[in-house]
C-alpha cells in the first residue's frame, strides 16, 4: 500500500504548491511540532512562525511560514497561510526585513504574552535561517 | 450652420478623444486580465477558510459562549457599513450601482431607527457618499499608492474593523462590493461579516470528528479575525476585477459613439462643402450670365 498523501499550500494571493507523492509533513504546530503521516485523525491546528519540512518521494523541501492554520482530513493536508517562503530561494534582504518589523513589534509597549512568545519565536526562527 | 472649420476641428477633437478611449480600453483590457487571475487564484484560501470555520462552528456546542464575531453581539443596533469602490474613474456604473446598493440598505437601517457608520474603502466612493452620509463616515480608506490589490491591504481594512468590534463600537458589519461576473455584467453585493452568517451550515458534512489542537474555541477566536480579512480581499478582489471590466466596456462603448460622431459629422462636413462648392458655381455662372 502506498504510503503517500496530498496536501496543499495555500496563500491568499494564490495556490502556492500542490503535491500528491508526500509521505511526511512536519508543521511547527502552535502547542509544539506535528509530523503528519498518511491515515492521520482529521485534525485542525494552528501555526507559529517557523518551518514546514515536506518529505516527498521527490525529496525534502523546506518552507518559512509566518502564520497558518493546517486541516488534515481524508489524506488531504491543507495549509493556510498568509506569508510562505521557500528557503531553497529565499532572499536574505527579505528575512532581515521581516525580522526588522517583529523587532519593532516586539519593542511596543502594549503587546500581551502571547504577542510576545509568538514573535519571539519568529525571530529564533529567523535568526536561524539566516 | 457650423462652418466649414468648425466642422474640421470638431471632427479631430473627437478622433483624439476616441483615441484615448481606445488606449483605456485596451489598458483594461490587460489590466483586466491579471485582475481576473488573481481573483480566480484567490479563491481557493477564501473557500478553504470557509470550510475550515463552517466545520468549527458546527463542532461548536454550546452557543452562548461562541466567540462574539461568530455569534454577535446579541444586539441589532449599530450598522457599519464598509463600502468597497474605486480609486479612479471613468468605469462606467460600477461606482454607481455599488453606492445605489449601499444607499438603499443605509436607507433602511436608518428608517428602522439604527445607528448607521460607514467606512469606504477607495476615494470615488467618498466623493459620492460625502454629501448624503457625511456624517455617518467614521473612516475614509484609499490605496492608491498599492499598484495591485494585496492582503496586507485587505489586512489594515480587517484590522480597523475588528479593532471597532471589540471596542463595541458596532453589532452588525456588512460590506459592499461588485462582484465580477463577465466582462459586460458586475453584481453588486451586500455581505455580512459579523456575526458571520451561517446558512450553509446544513449543507455541509456534519458529523465530522476533527481533532483540534488547541481548543476549539481558541482556534475560532483566532481564526475568525483572519477570516474577515480574507472575506475582505476576497471582495477587493473581486471589486478589481469588476472595476477593470466595467472600464473596458465603457471605455468600448466611448469608442463606439465616437466612431458614429465622427461618421454623422463627416456626412455634415460633406454637404456643406458642397452647398459652398454649388452656391460659388451659381455665383460664377450667374455672374457671367450677367455680362
Amino acid at each position: 500500500m502506498s504510503e503517500e498523501y496530498s496536501v496543499e499550500i495555500v496563500n491568499p494571493e494564490k495556490s502556492f504548491l500542490s503535491k500528491n507523492d508526500v509521505t511526511e509533513v512536519v508543521v511547527p504546530a502552535f502547542e509544539g511540532e506535528i509530523g503528519i503521516l498518511k491515515d492521520h485523525i482529521s485534525i485542525i491546528s494552528f501555526l507559529k512562525p517557523g518551518i514546514i519540512k515536506i518529505f516527498s518521494k521527490s525529496g525534502e523541501e523546506s518552507f518559512y511560514v509566518n502564520d497558518g492554520i493546517i486541516e488534515f482530513k481524508d489524506n488531504n493536508l491543507s495549509i493556510l497561510t498568509s506569508l510562505i517562503l521557500n528557503l531553497k530561494d529565499i532572499d536574505k534582504e527579505k528575512i532581515s526585513e521581516i525580522q526588522k518589523s517583529a523587532e519593532e513589534e516586539l519593542n511596543k509597549p502594549d503587546i500581551n504574552d502571547q504577542e510576545k512568545y509568538l514573535l519571539d519565536q519568529k525571530l529564533e526562527v529567523l535568526k536561524s535561517i539566516n | 450652420m457650423a462652418s466649414l472649420d468648425d466642422l474640421k476641428k470638431r471632427i479631430s477633437s473627437v478622433k483624439s478623444t476616441q483615441k484615448i478611449t481606445k488606449a483605456m480600453k485596451m489598458v483594461a483590457a490587460a489590466k483586466l486580465r491579471r485582475a481576473q487571475e488573481s481573483a480566480e487564484k484567490g479563491r481557493p484560501y477564501s473557500d478553504k477558510m470557509n470550510n475550515i470555520i463552517l466545520n468549527l462552528s458546527n463542532g461548536i456546542s454550546d452557543i452562548d459562549n461562541a466567540p462574539k464575531l461568530l455569534s454577535g453581539t446579541g444586539e441589532d443596533k449599530v450598522h457599519l457599513c464598509v463600502v468597497m469602490t474605486s480609486d479612479r474613474g471613468l468605469c462606467g456604473g460600477f461606482n454607481t450601482n455599488i453606492i445605489k446598493k449601499a444607499k438603499l440598505y443605509f436607507q433602511k437601517i436608518l428608517d428602522e431607527g439604527k445607528t448607521l457608520k460607514i467606512i469606504t474603502v477607495g476615494t470615488k466612493g467618498y466623493d459620492q457618499l460625502k454629501r448624503l452620509y457625511g456624517d455617518n463616515i467614521i473612516e475614509r480608506i484609499s490605496f492608491k499608492e498599492s499598484k495591485n490589490v494585496n492582503y496586507f491591504d485587505a489586512d489594515k481594512v480587517g484590522k480597523i474593523v475588528i479593532e471597532k468590534f471589540d471596542k463595541n463600537e458596532f453589532d452588525v458589519c456588512a460590506i459592499f462590493y461588485n462582484q465580477f461576473k463577465n466582462v459586460i455584467t458586475q453584481i453588486p453585493q451586500e455581505q455580512q461579516i459579523i456575526p458571520l452568517k451561517t446558512s450553509e451550515k446544513e449543507e455541509n458534512s456534519l458529523g465530522d470528528n476533527y481533532e483540534f489542537e488547541p481548543e476549539e474555541d481558541e482556534i475560532l477566536s483566532n481564526l475568525l479575525p483572519k477570516n474577515i480579512s480574507t472575506q475582505i480581499f476576497k471582495a477587493m478582489l473581486e471589486n478589481s476585477a469588476s472595476e477593470q471590466g466595467s472600464r473596458m466596456s465603457a471605455m468600448d462603448n466611448a469608442t463606439r459613439n465616437a466612431g458614429e460622431m465622427v461618421d454623422k459629422l463627416t456626412i455634415e462636413y460633406n454637404r456643406s462643402r458642397q452647398a459652398a462648392i454649388t452656391k460659388e458655381l451659381i455665383e460664377i455662372i450667374s455672374g457671367a450670365e450677367s455680362l
